[in-house]
């Protein structure tokens, strides 16, 4: 029962400190390339104009970074000590893109970003430009190491579980590296990134232009960043399509909860909008109302507008005649693997080393024996641990409604950065007022899609930590519930903190402008 | 760009001297966040679970909870 709490506990801290985390992240991926073109343009034509302008982002990306810096090593802390036998389990895949962000992230730190800020008038202007754009280069190369780690869960691929040491050890970097999940989520999370830190400086020059002030500044910066933006809303939509049709082949149960489809259906239709019932799905079915394209979700999918897209239920109770399993037979298969390694261990606590290598033929992928029983059994591994088929499926609604969030918000970046760079270009969009309000509550909506992202990624491959090998539950620590909603609190509030203070130092610097003068109480937006 | 270590050094000297108000103020965050972080929470709080076993005990450990019960 407690541990069962752990659990719960365990999993509501990790999910409240990526979410504060990610708070950070992507305007410091995305601000540092718009700084860095800004610059590139002061490099270029020596106007002064965008000097100051890079500095001023440059000013507002350095408070983002000084106060995110080093918030993602608490969900390190917390590998080691909530999720000991996880960590152990995964220890070599995700010991090397860590090692490798880890370094980067202290030479990007303490020497480019240091030229960026103190080295202005001080260094060439090359010099300083390079160090600009190598902080920029460097943040977003040292979030491929942990998405590529992030991959690997939803996608356990190059590696090999070692018996003797009781962990997963890679066997092809490259794998690893360039999975399909790992590839469209690194240039999905950073495009998605970029979109947000465009919306971030358009919504912020909006407001310039709103009171007036700074208007050169702001349509400039609005001329790249909603280009830029505009952009970036593009390969996001490419990019978030192609992820969606990893997920169909390699997380097929993901993308059933994310369209709330139940029953599988061959030309399957893709909702836009719709509304769930309470009661989940009974005979009327899952929706309440539902507004869908036909055959786009077998499209996405599968890239084929008649192929069938398994639904909820065939995954659960299966369907031979798509050759899926059930849920019970994986179960069945899992419990197998587990009893294998059951058998491994009381061989070695038995010292019989005859019946130990006959397991370890058997967890050996040269091995005969091995090709079969790692393919048919331990892929199943972590269904061994769950007690009831129903736990094979992650939290319908959550996903549902976070999918239309982050989609819906997606197309309408499109439309809106484009609509600001048209309008802008033409001279006009300081006059269409309603819009540079839009524009404002924009920056909002996109930490909420961002958000969303992530709560389709995360809360859609429950229940596994690592997907088909380790359940959450194998996955936490044994350790009692309360220290664990201790901590939860004491992150709450140190999160909390510096999210608070980061945007009461970041409204206080808007206000104050690129010169840092302060200026008389503005208007009323 | 630096050809000695004095100048690198002089470098970081004068950025942090003559740091702004703001600068200032974000390195008492990043200070006093880190010391939060490394000093209070992960010393009291997130000790190494499997901490002080050596890497054999470390696997009979993972071993014994992934075998316990589960099949
Ligand atoms: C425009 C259409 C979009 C589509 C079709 C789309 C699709 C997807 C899919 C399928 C995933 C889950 C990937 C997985 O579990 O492996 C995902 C994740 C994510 N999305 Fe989107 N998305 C779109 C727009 C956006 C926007 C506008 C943002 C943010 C501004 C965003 C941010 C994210 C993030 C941060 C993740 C988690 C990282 C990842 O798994 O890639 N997405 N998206």
């Amino acid at each position: 029962m407690d541990y069962l709490q752990t659990v719960d506990w365990s999993r509501a801290q990790f999910a409240m400190t990526a979410v504060y985390h990610w708070f950070f992240v992507p305007l410091t991926l995305g601000l540092s390339v718009l700084a860095a073109i800004m610059e590139t343009l002061y490099y270029r034509t020596g106007d002064v104009f965008w000097r100051r302008t890079t500095r001023f982002w440059m000013r507002l990306f350095g408070i983002n970074f000084a106060i995110g810096v080093a918030t993602g090593l608490i969900l390190e802390f917390e590998f080691g000590t909530n999720w000991s036998n996880y960590s152990h389990f995964v220890g070599d895949i995700f010991g090397a893109p860590l090692a490798i962000e880890g370094i980067m992230a202290f030479f990007l730190e303490s020497t480019f970003i240091a030229v960026m800020f103190f080295g202005w008038d001080k260094v060439s202007r090359g010099a300083h430009l390079a160090a600009t754009w190598l902080t920029a280069v460097g943040a977003n190369l040292s979030a491929l190491w942990i998405l590529v780690a992030n991959a690997w869960m939803q996608y356990p691929v190059g590696c090999r579980f070692n018996l003797q040491t009781v962990r997963n050890e890679m066997t092809s970097f490259w794998e690893v590296a360039l999975s399909p999940v790992a590839v469209n989520k690194f240039f999905h999370a950073v495009a998605s990134s970029f979109v947000l830190a465009a919306l971030f400086v358009v919504g912020v020059s909006a407001w310039y232009l709103l009171r007036r002030r700074e208007e050169r500044m702001a349509r400039g910066s609005i001329a790249i960043a909603s280009f830029f933006g505009a952009v970036f809303a593009v390969v996001t939509a490419v990019t978030g399509d192609r992820s969606g049709a990893v997920v169909a082949r390699v997380q097929p149960m993901k993308l059933a909860a994310m369209e709330a489809l139940y029953d599988g259906e061959a030309g399957a239709s893709l909702t836009v909008v719709g509304l769930l019932r309470r009661d989940r799905a009974d005979d009327d079915g899952p929706f309440r109302f539902r507004i869908g394209i036909p055959k786009l979700l077998s499209w996405m999918s599968f890239r084929d507008a008649e192929s069938y897209v398994p639904g909820i239920r065939d995954l659960v109770a299966g369907n031979a005649e798509r050759g899926i399993l059930s849920a019970e037979e994986m179960m069945a298969r899992g419990r197998k693997a587990v009893a294998e390694l059951g058998r491994y261990r009381a061989a070695r606590e038995a010292g019989d080393r005859a019946a130990m290598a006959a397991v370890e033929r058997k967890f050996d992928p040269a091995a005969p024996e091995g090709e079969e029983f790692l393919r048919e059994y331990f892929a199943y591994f972590g269904y061994g641990y769950l007690e009831s088929p129903a736990q094979t499926v992650p939290n319908v609604p959550l996903l549902f409604y976070s999918f239309r969030v982050m989609v819906g918000a997606g197309v309408f970046f499109i439309v809106l950065l484009a609509a600001v760079w048209w309008l802008n270009r033409r001279g006009t969009l300081a006059s269409a007022r309603w819009l540079l309000r839009l524009c404002v509550w924009m920056i909002p909506v996109a930490y909420l899609a961002s958000q969303a992202g992530w709560a389709v990624a995360e809360a859609g491959r429950q229940p596994w930590a690592v997907q088909n090998l380790m359940p959450v539950g194998v996955a936490a620590s044994k350790i009692p519930s309360a220290s664990v909603g201790t901590t939860f609190f004491l992150f709450l509030a140190l999160f909390t903190v510096l999210l608070a203070v980061e945007i009461s130092i970041l409204l206080r610097q808007i206000r104050l402008g690129p010169d840092g003068a302060e200026i008389p109480e503005p208007e009323k937006l | 760009m630096f050809p000695t270590l004095r100048c690198i050094v002089r470098f970081y000297a004068e950025g942090f001297r003559s740091m702004t108000a703001l600068g200032r103020t974000l390195w008492i965050v990043v200070l006093v966040k880190l010391f939060v972080m490394f000093a209070v929470l992960k010393l009291f709080f997130f000790p190494d679970f499997l901490a002080g076993k050596s890497d054999g005990e470390r696997a009979a450990y993972v071993l014994e909870e992934l075998t316990d019960g589960g099949a």
